[in-house]
């Protein structure tokens, strides 16, 4: 086996098709989108070069920041969501019965493409003849209030379609990480006397906590970049209400025909992206790694 | 067992992940294979010149777009394929690959396509404003000569100038519409409600039924065109028929009408006349409301008509309950009973880069004829070539909408058609921001100006 792996022939055999992909997919577009950036575009004339015009305009854009807050508002939401998911997950590690079918109850949204989830949850949230405006005017409430259509309160009836779609994934993760903890600490643990909120608070979470770490970025980064349920549910309104950096981009290159700056807002996202991601890195950055031995 | 299922569980989303990779790279190879056919016989048809006509001629594949899905606009699915069905039936060395896009996709596919210079030989394009992009980019075919030729006066007079630029015509127009009030006579009987023949009337007719507890009008406000029409004809009622077009062509927003317009809509939402939640429904959400006998009225173009006379999907008893009225004039203002909103709506295009222009130029020559003369009596739509009612059976609300548009004073292309691409992305803003009372009046008209003069 070690042969093999230091033939450099083969090395590159299994190597280049992935990479070649890779290139071709994702950094390629990517040096493509800040091209484009630096130019005057409508996507169908020739490409006029005008510099960082765009991103001087990007700074100044009241509308590109109000879509930045609220990317930025379902990023703290989708991070704070991730304590829930960790108790649950605690939960379902625990021997409590019927473990096994809230796991998949949990786990099932995440199988749904997210237009499916998108239209059920238009359902739900349809002025007069919705589930939820029914139960509420059941329980006699007068004035049900009109979800996706009020701007006030458009973000968070968007972000509970969210969260529930991603539970599963953030849930299974941790459930993945926690059964991975070999019994025999837990079982010293109880030994020395350790009840179970201290099992879970003092020994499995500590011990998963690169996990948390990579969902936390996970979570950060998705939410920044979201885009698809937003897009089917509200289109970014009423009134960009709803407006997040990357139905924001969609809106500027391909209903605007303005490609260039399009591309300024879509590698902007990018690099907060980027940005993002080191700043969790070095705020829960630790000298010395938990480990299970 | 537990493991079991749930790696079973696992295995199947890991299959569909699979299924779904391989259902995108066959249909991309597909698309590969067509190119290099279509690459192979524009080479032999360059060889041997005005071969197409022959039979034994190359086999040409020709690629069209439409925007009229099965499950919402039946009637025109099946008279395309009617169409394209006689032309391959004439012309046996020709197939049309067909697709078919709903509205809002079509228009972004149509875009990134341009974007790589792979537009469908043949497609629909809106008029004006919507076009001036890529005829500008030259991706659309000059059409001059089959107006010239083929296709002299077949069209109603001033439809084809909402495709032209300098003179010259880069679509086909294959429909007219005007946009007119349908109503619910059986909501109107028991609410001993008539026709509003004033806005005063309108506004009385509003109240009456919130009184009643009927919801007067559905709106899609989401698809914020559907709310521009509203603000489109109370511009108009107030300040004639050629203040909407003299307001884009001098790119100015703020006169005193079009403000007053936007106070007027606002006025609308205060008396609750549109349906709850309207800025967050779509169109289509909109019109279900209205097809269910929830709501009194809709104001939506005259290609909504097939549903309320000919389509058998919607029950006989609502079809024959549906009317038609024209806005209301206001006491003092400038526009007339018989101005429109309207206009052309798509129109055939034909790629400037498409390998067959010979074919793809007869096949839309053919389309535009047939289509005039079987939409009226297959698909029920208004077409906007020249249409003998005389001759022909029609239900009666199409004959009168017909018989409206001949007698039209002006009809005033759609706003967002008209303007660029820019001003319209911020029209449909602001007529959300309007409705949603989220600015006033006059930040709507400033706002509206400012993005037209910067002129993009």
């Amino acid at each position: 086996m070690n042969k093999v792996m230091s033939n450099k022939l083969v090395l590159a055999l299994y190597v280049l098709p992935a990479l070649c992909l890779l290139l071709g997919i994702v950094y390629v577009p990517i040096v493509y989108t800040g091209i484009y950036g630096l130019m005057e575009w409508d996507g169908i004339s020739d490409m006029q070069f005008i510099g960082l015009d765009n991103y001087v305009k990007l700074l100044n854009d009241s509308s590109f920041w109000n879509s930045a807050k609220h990317s930025m508002y379902f990023a703290l939401l989708s991070t704070a969501s991730l304590f829930p998911y960790l108790l649950v997950a605690v939960l379902l590690t625990g021997n409590i019965r019927g473990v096994n079918v809230f796991r998949k109850i949990y786990l099932l949204p995440m199988l749904l493409s997210s237009v499916a989830i998108a239209q059920l949850w238009l359902k739900v949230y349809h002025p007069t003849s919705g589930i939820l405006n029914t139960f509420l005017e059941w329980l006699g409430v007068e004035q049900t209030p009109s979800w996706l259509a009020d701007p006030s309160i458009v973000l968070g009836a968007l972000f509970i379609p969210i969260l529930w779609q991603y539970a599963g994934f953030y849930i299974l993760i941790y459930y993945a990480a926690l059964r991975n903890i070999p019994a025999s600490i837990v079982e010293a643990a109880r030994i020395d006397g350790a009840n179970a909120w201290q099992i879970a608070f003092r020994i499995k979470i500590p011990l998963i906590s690169e996990i948390i770490k990579v969902t936390v970025v996970l979570a950060v980064v998705g939410s920044l970049k979201y885009f698809d349920l937003i897009y089917i549910m509200t289109d970014g309104g009423p009134n960009e209400a709803s407006e997040v950096m990357a139905s924001y981009m969609y809106h500027k290159a391909f209903r605007a025909f303005d490609f260039g700056y399009g591309s300024a807002v879509g590698f902007f996202l990018l690099l907060i992206c980027l940005v993002a991601t080191w700043i969790i890195r070095k705020l829960t950055a630790t000298k010395d790694k938990i480990q299970y031995s | 067992m537990n493991r079991k299922s749930m790696a079973v569980l696992m295995l199947i989303a890991a299959l569909a992940w699979v299924l779904a990779a391989c259902g995108g790279g066959n249909s991309s190879t597909g698309a590969n294979g067509n190119t290099s056919q279509q690459n192979g016989g524009n080479e032999q048809a360059g060889n041997e010149q005005s071969s197409s006509e022959q039979n034994e001629a190359e086999q040409v594949e020709l690629h069209m777009m439409h925007l009229w899905p099965e499950g919402t606009t039946l009637a025109q699915y099946n008279l395309v394929n009617q169409i394209v069905d006689e032309f391959e039936q004439d012309h046996s060395n020709v197939t049309v690959n067909i697709e078919v896009l709903d509205n809002e996709q079509y228009k972004n596919k149509l875009k990134v396509l341009s974007a790589s210079n792979k537009l469908p030989d043949i497609g629909f394009t809106w008029a004006a404003g919507f076009m001036e992009p890529y005829v500008k980019g030259g991706e659309f075919a000059n059409l001059n000569e089959l107006l010239d030729g083929d296709l002299k006066d077949l069209f109603v007079g001033g439809t084809t100038e909402a495709y032209s630029f300098d003179g010259n015509t880069y679509a086909l127009p294959v429909e007219l519409n005007i946009v007119p009030f349908y109503y619910n006579k059986a909501i109107f009987e028991e609410n001993g409600i008539e026709v509003p023949e004033s806005y005063e009337d309108l506004k009385n007719v509003i109240q009456t039924l919130n009184d009643n507890g009927v919801t007067p009008f559905t709106l899609g406000g989401k698809d914020a065109w559907t709310a521009s029409f509203w603000y489109m004809y109370l511009a108009e009622r107030l300040g004639g028929p050629e203040l909407l077009d003299e307001a884009v062509a001098s790119s100015t927003f703020t006169q005193s009408e079009l403000v007053e317009a936007a106070s007027y809509l606002q006025e609308l939402v205060d008396m609750n006349a549109f349906i709850k939640g309207f800025n967050g429904l779509s169109n289509d959400e909109a019109k279900a409301e209205f097809l269910n006998g929830n709501v009194a009225m809709f104001l939506m173009g005259t290609w909504e008509v097939p549903n309320y006379t000919t389509n058998e999907e919607i029950p006989q008893e609502f079809r024959d309950n549906v009317g038609f009225f024209k806005f209301p004039v206001i006491d003092g203002g400038k526009g007339g009973l018989d101005d429109w909103v309207g206009g052309p709506g798509v129109g055939m295009f034909v790629s400037e880069n498409s390998e067959h222009p010979e074919e793809a130029k007869q096949f839309a020559a053919h389309f535009v004829k047939r289509w005039g003369e079987l939409s009226v009596t297959e698909a029920g739509v208004i077409p906007a070539t020249k249409v003998d009612t005389a001759t022909i059976d029609l239900p009666q609300m199409y004959i009168d909408l017909l018989n409206e548009l001949n007698v039209a004073n002006k009809v005033t292309l759609y706003l967002d058609v008209q303007m660029k691409p820019v001003a319209a992305e911020e029209h449909y803003n602001l007529v959300q921001a309007l409705l949603g009372k989220a600015v006033t009046p006059e930040q709507f008209a400033q706002q509206q100006e400012d993005v037209m003069k910067e002129g993009n």
